[in-house]
C-alpha cells in the first residue's frame, strides 16, 4: 500500500513541529525517516499512525494510504502495524496473547476461529523465531526478543503498513545489527511498505530504499542512500550523515589560505569554508606545490579495516579525522606526535544560503 | 566495635548504618505497635473463653457487626469505582488546578475526623444543605447506614486513590496505543490490557479502604445516630464498653476488629506478591 502525504504540518502551542510535508512513500517500500532530536520525525510516524492529529489549518492536509483517504480515520481503523521503541508488550499476557491480540480483539463477524489463530501466531512466531516461548512472559524475554515479539504483533492483523518509532534504539550494538539484517529480509519476503524512525545515519543508510532527512520539522532531502551520501542537497544533510572536516579561509588569486597553511582552489576571492570527509583525507610526509596542510598525530585507533588518526595543527579550530588504510599506516610508520602532511582527494562546499546543489570539486 | 558489627550481620555491607537503623526501627515497632497489642491481650486475660465467647457474641454487639461490615463494604466499593476514576483524570489528563486536586485527595487524612463527622453531620441532617435537598426526595442520610457508610467513604478514599496512582503513573500511554493501533476499541483496551496492571493497586487500595473503615469512629458517631440494633458501630461499642469500666470487655471487642482487619491485610499481601512476581518474570 502506498502512502501519500499531502500538507501535513503540526504544532504543539506555539512550537511548530512539522512544517507542511509532502511526501510520497511507494508500495513496498521500505522508508527511513532520519534526523536528530527534534526534527519532527517522529510526531511525523504518529501522524502517519493516527497516534497524532494533523493541524487543521485552512489548506488541510491529506494523507492517503493507496487510495483510501484516512485523515480522519481512527488508528484503530487505519489497519496499521506500529512497534514501539521500548516494545509496549502488555506484560501481564503471555508471548502468544501478545501476538494473538489483535486477532482477538477483532469484531465477532471477522475473528478467525481460535484454531486459525492459534496457527497464524505460531506462523507468526516461527517467523520471528520465538516459537519455543510462546508460554513465556515479555519479563522473561530480552530486549531483541521482546522488539521481534512486538513486531509479529503487529504483523498479526495483516496490516497495510508497518511503522516503526526508533525500533533498535534501546538495543546493544550486536543485536541491532542483528534486527537490521533480519527486518531487511523479513521486508524483502514480505513486502509491505513500512516506514521507521531513527537517527542513526548508519541505521537509516543500511535499512531503508529511501531515506528522509528531517531537521527542524522540515524534510531536507529524500534519496536512495547512496545518492544521499554522494550527493547531499545541503550542508546539514552532508554534516548528518557522516563526520565532517572544516577547512576555513579566504581565498585570493586561487589560493585559499589559513594561517601557515594554503590549498590551490579554483574559486573566486573571499572568505571560504570547505568541508572534508575523513577518507577524503590523504596524509603523506611531503607537502605539494599546490597543498600545504602541516598537521600533527593526536591519537590513534585502528578500528576495522581502516585506521582513525586525529590530526591537529595551528590552522585548525577543531581537529581533523582521517582514516588510513592499514597498508599507508604501516608505509608512513605512523605514531602520535607525528608531523605530516594532509592532501585533500576531494573536497565539498556549501553556499550558506543552502540553495545549490553540493559540488565536489577534484582537487589539483 | 565494626568487626563484631560486621559478623553479626554475616557478610561485609558497602551501605553503612545497618544495626543502628535496625535497632531503632524493632525498638520503635515495638513501642508503638507491638506494646500496645500485647496490652490488649493482656487485658482479655481476666476473661474465660465461655466469657470472651458471650461478650463478642451479644446480640448488639453482632448487630453493630454486621452494620460496620456492610457499610464498610458499600464505602470500600464506592471508593473502588471513584478513587480509580480519580487516579485516572489525575494521572492521565492536565488540567489547570490539578496541583490543587491532586493535594486535596490527602485531605481526609490530614483532617480531624471529628471535624470531617461534625461536618458531614451537619450537611445532611434534616434542615442541613444536603438534607433539605435530600430528604424530600425520601432519602434520608444522616443517622441511617448510609451516612455510616458516606463517613467511611470520606476517610477512606486516599487509600485507593494514593495506591492506584503510582502503578498508573508506571502505565506508559504506549501500551494504551499499542492496544489500539491493533484495532481494540477503547472498552476492550481499557477492559484487557489496562484493568490486568491495575488490578492489584485497586484490590489492595480497596482492601486497605475497608480495613480503615471498619476501625473507624470519629467520622461516623456524629452522623450514625447510634441506635442500638440499627446504627451502631463496632467502634462505639468499645466506646461504650470503656465508659462502663469494662475494659475487658471493650478488649475483648477489640481484639475481634484486630483479627479481622490483621487476617485481611496478611490475604491482601499474599495475593498482591503472587501478582507482582507474575509480572515481573515469575513463573506465575
Amino acid at each position: 500500500m502506498s502512502i501519500r502525504l499531502e500538507n501535513i504540518s503540526k504544532h504543539f502551542g506555539t512550537t511548530q513541529a512539522l512544517e507542511p510535508v509532502n511526501l510520497d512513500i511507494h508500495e513496498g517500500e521500505l522508508v527511513g525517516l532520519l534526523g536528530p532530536s527534534g526534527s519532527g520525525k517522529t510526531t511525523l510516524l504518529r501522524i502517519i499512525a493516527g497516534l497524532e492529529s494533523a493541524d487543521r489549518s485552512a489548506r488541510p492536509g491529506r494523507i492517503l494510504f493507496g487510495e483510501r483517504d484516512v485523515t480522519h480515520v481512527h488508528v484503530r481503523d487505519r489497519r496499521i502495524g506500529f512497534v514501539f521503541q521500548h516494545y509496549a508488550l502488555f506484560r501481564h499476557m503471555s508471548v502468544f496473547d501478545n501476538v494473538a491480540f489483535g486477532l482477538t480483539v477483532m469484531p465477532r463477524k471477522e475473528r478467525p476461529s481460535s484454531g486459525e489463530i492459534r496457527a497464524r501466531v505460531f506462523r507468526l512466531l516461527e517467523m520471528v523465531q520465538l516459537e519455543h516461548l510462546a508460554k513465556r512472559y515479555p519479563a522473561q524475554l530480552s530486549g531483541g526478543q521482546q522488539q521481534r515479539v512486538s513486531l509479529a504483533r503487529a504483523l498479526a492483523v495483516k496490516p497495510d503498513v508497518l511503522l516503526l518509532d526508533e525500533p533498535f534504539g534501546a538495543l546493544d550494538a550486536k543485536v541491532r545489527q542483528d534486527l537490521r539484517r533480519w527486518l531487511r529480509r523479513l521486508h524483502g519476503e514480505l513486502n509491505f511498505t513500512s516506514v521507521f524512525v531513527t537517527h542513526d545515519q548508519e541505521e537509516a543508510l543500511e535499512l531503508s530504499d529511501r531515506v528522509v532527512v528531517m531537521s527542524n520539522g522540515r524534510i531536507e532531502q529524500i534519496d536512495a542512500p547512496d545518492t544521499l551520501y554522494r550527493a547531499p542537497r545541503n550542508r546539514f544533510v552532508f554534516e548528518f550523515l557522516g563526520d565532517v572536516n572544516h577547512l576555513e579561509g579566504s581565498v585570493r588569486n586561487g589560493v585559499l589560505t589559513c594561517g601557515d597553511a594554503y590549498l590551490h582552489v579554483n574559486l573566486p576571492d573571499g572568505a571560504e569554508e570547505l568541508l572534508l570527509r575523513p577518507h577524503e583525507v590523504r596524509l603523506a610526509e611531503q607537502p605539494s606545490d599546490t597543498c600545504h596542510l602541516p598537521v600533527v598525530v593526536t591519537a590513534i585507533s585502528p578500528v576495522g579495516a581502516e585506521v582513525r588518526v586525529e590530526l591537529e595543527a595551528d590552522w585548525l579550530a577543531k581537529p581533523w579525522l582521517a582514516t588510513v588504510r592499514h597498508a599507508d599506516f604501516e608505509r608512513l610508520g605512523m605514531k602520535r606526535g607525528q608531523h605530516l602532511y594532509a592532501h585533500p582527494r576531494q573536497w565539498h562546499r556549501f553556499n550558506d544560503q543552502m540553495q545549490p546543489a553540493a559540488q565536489a570539486t577534484r582537487a589539483a | 566495635m565494626t568487626q563484631r558489627a560486621l559478623r553479626f550481620t554475616g557478610s561485609t555491607r558497602v551501605l553503612p548504618g545497618f544495626g543502628l537503623s535496625m535497632g531503632i526501627s524493632v525498638l520503635f515497632i515495638s513501642l508503638v505497635l507491638l506494646l500496645p497489642v500485647t496490652g490488649l491481650f493482656g487485658q482479655l486475660a481476666g476473661l474465660s473463653l465461655a466469657e470472651y465467647w458471650s461478650i463478642i457474641t451479644e446480640g448488639r454487639v453482632v448487630a453493630s457487626y454486621m452494620v460496620t461490615i456492610g457499610a464498610a463494604a458499600v464505602a470500600a466499593l464506592v471508593n473502588a469505582v471513584f478513587g480509580l476514576l480519580l487516579a485516572w483524570v489525575l494521572v492521565r489528563y492536565e488540567f489547570p488546578g490539578k496541583r490543587l486536586l491532586d493535594a486535596l485527595m490527602d485531605l481526609p487524612f490530614a483532617l480531624p475526623t471529628a471535624v470531617a463527622g461534625i461536618t458531614l453531620a451537619t450537611l445532611y441532617a434534616g434542615n442541613g444543605w444536603m438534607g433539605k435537598l435530600l430528604e424530600p426526595l425520601g432519602l434520608q442520610v444522616a443517622y441511617t447506614w448510609v451516612g455510616i457508610a458516606l463517613a467511611m467513604a470520606f476517610t477512606s478514599i486516599p487509600f485507593v486513590v494514593r495506591t492506584v496512582q503510582p502503578v498508573l503513573d508506571d502505565l506508559p500511554a504506549e501500551v494504551d496505543e499499542a492496544a489500539m493501533s491493533l484495532g481494540a476499541t477503547d472498552g476492550v483496551a481499557f477492559r484487557r490490557v489496562i484493568m490486568p496492571h491495575l488490578w492489584p493497586a485497586l484490590v489492595t487500595g480497596t482492601g486497605l479502604a475497608f480495613v480503615r473503615s471498619l476501625g473507624e469512629f470519629g467520622a461516623i458517631i456524629f452522623i450514625a445516630g447510634n441506635m442500638p440494633y440499627e446504627t451502631e458501630i463496632t467502634a462505639l461499642m468499645i466506646f461504650v464498653k470503656l465508659q462502663e469500666y469494662d475494659y475487658a470487655g471493650a478488649s475483648a471487642i477489640a481484639s475481634v476488629v484486630l483479627f479481622v482487619s490483621l487476617a485481611l491485610l496478611l490475604a491482601i499481601n499474599v495475593w498482591q506478591g503472587r501478582f507482582i512476581r507474575r509480572l515481573h518474570g515469575g513463573k506465575g
